[in-house]
């Protein structure tokens, strides 16, 4: 009989079309949806994941998360050093200056500056040049979509220069950085020489990063680090989130998305739900036959959660390849870089397609079963 | 089993749909019964309760009150599953309005009650085949409903309550929606294929240029039987007219 439910399911094209298409459409619209959403937010932290040689963060007790700095003392980094479990310890630096091209271009931007003697922190996805190259003086390393906006239409080229708070410094490298989630040039360099191009403060250090001696979880460094200093020490993966809770709680980004994924969840599944019931519906005096004619409610239920799972599968299969095709065409744009499908979203997706042909199921199998098959007989 | 060459027999079998102010009585103590190798119609008005009959004897519908005895069986002694395995194996429907699976073709919709009784799908669509065959409609049997003249659904639908070899087949006015001459040969091939010794065949009609294939007509009014004629002549005037050619051996 199964033959006969995806004959039924396939017979009249436009209901089975529609049908597909709409948990299609549904699975699009929410797996493109809570990716960018994602993946956004996820650039709020981009930097702190883009630093791969440290698992812990120090910094200012009151700093809530990257963008919100306070500098700490430079003995700060003595006392970090102290605390028992501590491998390494390194400072790091972060400002705004404004890097301005030899045309006049500009543009406002990350400077991080790196522990001179280790260069800890340094990118370490290049598309040109070395970061190794950062020892040499007056040096940076640009992500690409930095340089593509200071350089329009231009190919990638080292050994340009900048100018930065008036001083003139030269491009060593072409990093393929993470986006941050302003759009803004990323830029490395050595920690003297951020200083120097940012100018002079009190005091200049942002971050310390820290990674703790073999035996000792990040977890119990930062428990360690901020009972020894009062500093407000996280792990990375602890301050990426930081990020992603200050800026879902204090902008209007999950509003947006949210009214959106919620939209495309209600109208999707709504859509999607009420045409597979509508199609139970449409097909009742087929099923009264059916009854009539001797095939059980349990036969009958397993065809109608056949049914439902075929195009459920069908459509959620479709629609994540519309997204995969989607995030892959945008994958290649600059101001849409690293915004990929998640996985985590195909997941939830998944789950909520599932529940609605769950949902479409049940009121479809219970309108059969409680059918009369005598019904059948009225003309 | 089955007692005195009767598949089915009724007695004071009542039904009634609602309650209270809105209660209807459909039947109102039928007495019938349907012998094996005949072919017995239930005739009357429209509302008269011949369909409520038929359907509670197919077991689609519970009676009120009364005694049914279905093939020797009576339903009551059966639970839901076990009456739904009864109708599969022992009874075949042929719908007025032909019910056939418009997503299925000829030999596919004939082989449905095979299916549904686990019968492997080839061998099911060759017995469905075959069948369509001794029907006239081997040609016919790729086509799907839609392609299928009124009077070659209905024949579909005959192969359908045929293919399972079921031991009662209940005809609902399967004349209703054809053309006279479309109809007799329904009729002729309802009366040549589904009429054997081992079989009752059951036809609810009011459609009295039919009455001449019948063995006997049970004659419904107002929920009850009012006649049961099993003979040339025995007929009311205005029935008799009609059933002229009724041309099979009186039982009685």
């Amino acid at each position: 009989m199964n033959f006969v439910a995806l004959r039924m399911l396939t017979g009249d094209r436009a209901k089975y079309f529609g049908l597909v298409f709409a948990i299609a459409f549904c699975t699009f619209l929410l797996e493109n949806q809570t990716s960018i959403f994602a993946n956004i937010l996820r650039r709020t932290a981009s930097q702190i994941l883009d630093v791969t040689d440290a698992e812990v963060w120090v910094m200012d007790p009151m700093t809530e998360y990257w963008d919100q700095t306070k500098a700490l003392k430079d003995t700060d980094l003595t006392r970090v050093r102290g605390v028992s479990g501590v491998g390494w310890a390194v400072r790091l630096f972060k400002g705004n200056p404004v890097a301005r091209t030899r045309s006049g271009r500009f543009a406002a931007s990350f400077l991080i500056g790196l522990d001179d003697a280790t260069l800890a922190g340094a990118p370490r996805k290049m598309i040109l040049g070395s970061w190794e190259r950062l020892r040499e003086p007056d040096s940076v390393v640009i992500d690409k979509a930095g340089y593509v906006l200071l350089f329009p239409g231009e190919p990638l080229r080292l050994d340009r220069t900048l100018e930065m708070n008036d001083h003139m410094v030269r491009i060593v490298g072409i990093s393929d950085a993470s986006p941050p989630f302003a759009s803004l040039p990323v830029m490395h360099t050595r920690y003297s020489e951020a200083v120097n191009f940012v100018g002079r403060e009190r005091t200049q250090l942002s971050f310390l990063i820290a990674r703790p001696v073999p035996g000792v979880t990040p977890q119990e460094l930062t428990g360690r680090i901020q009972a020894r200093t009062g500093l407000r020490a996280r792990t990375t993966k602890e301050f990426m989130w930081d990020c992603v809770r200050y800026y879902l709680k204090n902008t209007g980004i999950p509003v947006n998305f949210g009214i959106t994924i919620t939209v495309a969840l209600v109208v999707g599944t709504v859509v999607a739900g009420q045409t597979f019931y509508l199609f139970t519906v449409d097909n009742l005096k087929q099923f009264g036959a059916l009854k009539a004619i001797g095939v059980t409610n349990l036969r009958l239920t397993g065809m109608i959660l056949l049914q439902a799972f075929s195009v459920g599968a069908l459509g959620f299969a479709l629609g994540t390849g519309m997204a995969a095709s989607f995030f892959e065409l945008t994958l290649q744009k600059l101001a849409t870089r690293h915004i990929v499908l998640m996985w985590q979203c195909v997941g939830i997706t998944g789950a909520c397609i599932f529940f609605v042909v769950i949902v479409a199921s049940l009121l479809s199998i219970r309108r059969v079963l409680v059918l009369e098959p005598a019904a059948v007989f009225q003309g | 089993m089955e007692s005195n060459g009767h598949a089915v027999s009724c007695h004071g079998v009542q039904k009634h749909y609602g309650e209270g102010e809105t209660r209807i009585d459909a039947l109102r103590g039928v007495d019938f019964s349907a012998r094996f190798g005949e072919l017995s119609f239930l005739v009357g008005p429209s509302g008269c309760g011949k369909t409520t009959l038929l359907c509670v004897i197919a077991g689609l519908l519970d009676r009120n009150e009364g005694d049914l005895t279905v093939l020797g069986q009576r339903p009551d002694d059966l639970s839901n599953s076990e009456r739904v395995l009864f109708r599969r194996r022992n009874l075949g429907f042929v719908f007025q309005q032909y019910n056939l699976l418009p997503a299925l073709t000829a030999a596919e919709n004939v082989a449905v009650p095979l299916l549904a009784a686990e019968v492997p799908r080839k061998e099911a669509l060759d017995r469905s085949k075959a069948l369509l065959s001794r029907l006239g409609m081997e040609k016919r049997a790729g086509a799907f409903p839609t392609k299928l003249s009124g009077g070659q659904q209905q024949r579909v639908a005959l192969a359908r309550a045929l293919v399972h070899e079921p031991r009662i087949i209940v005809c609902d006015e399967p004349t209703a929606a054809l053309d006279h001459a479309t109809g007799e040969t329904v009729m002729d091939l309802l009366a040549s294929n589904a009429v054997q010794p081992d079989r009752a065949v059951i036809v609810v009609t009011h459609d009295s240029r039919v009455f001449h294939h019948a063995d006997s007509i049970a004659r419904m009014d107002d929920g009850r039987i009012v006649e049961v004629t099993r003979a040339i002549g025995s007929f009311p005037p205005e029935v008799t007219e009609v059933a002229a050619p009724f041309h099979k051996e009186a039982a009685l």
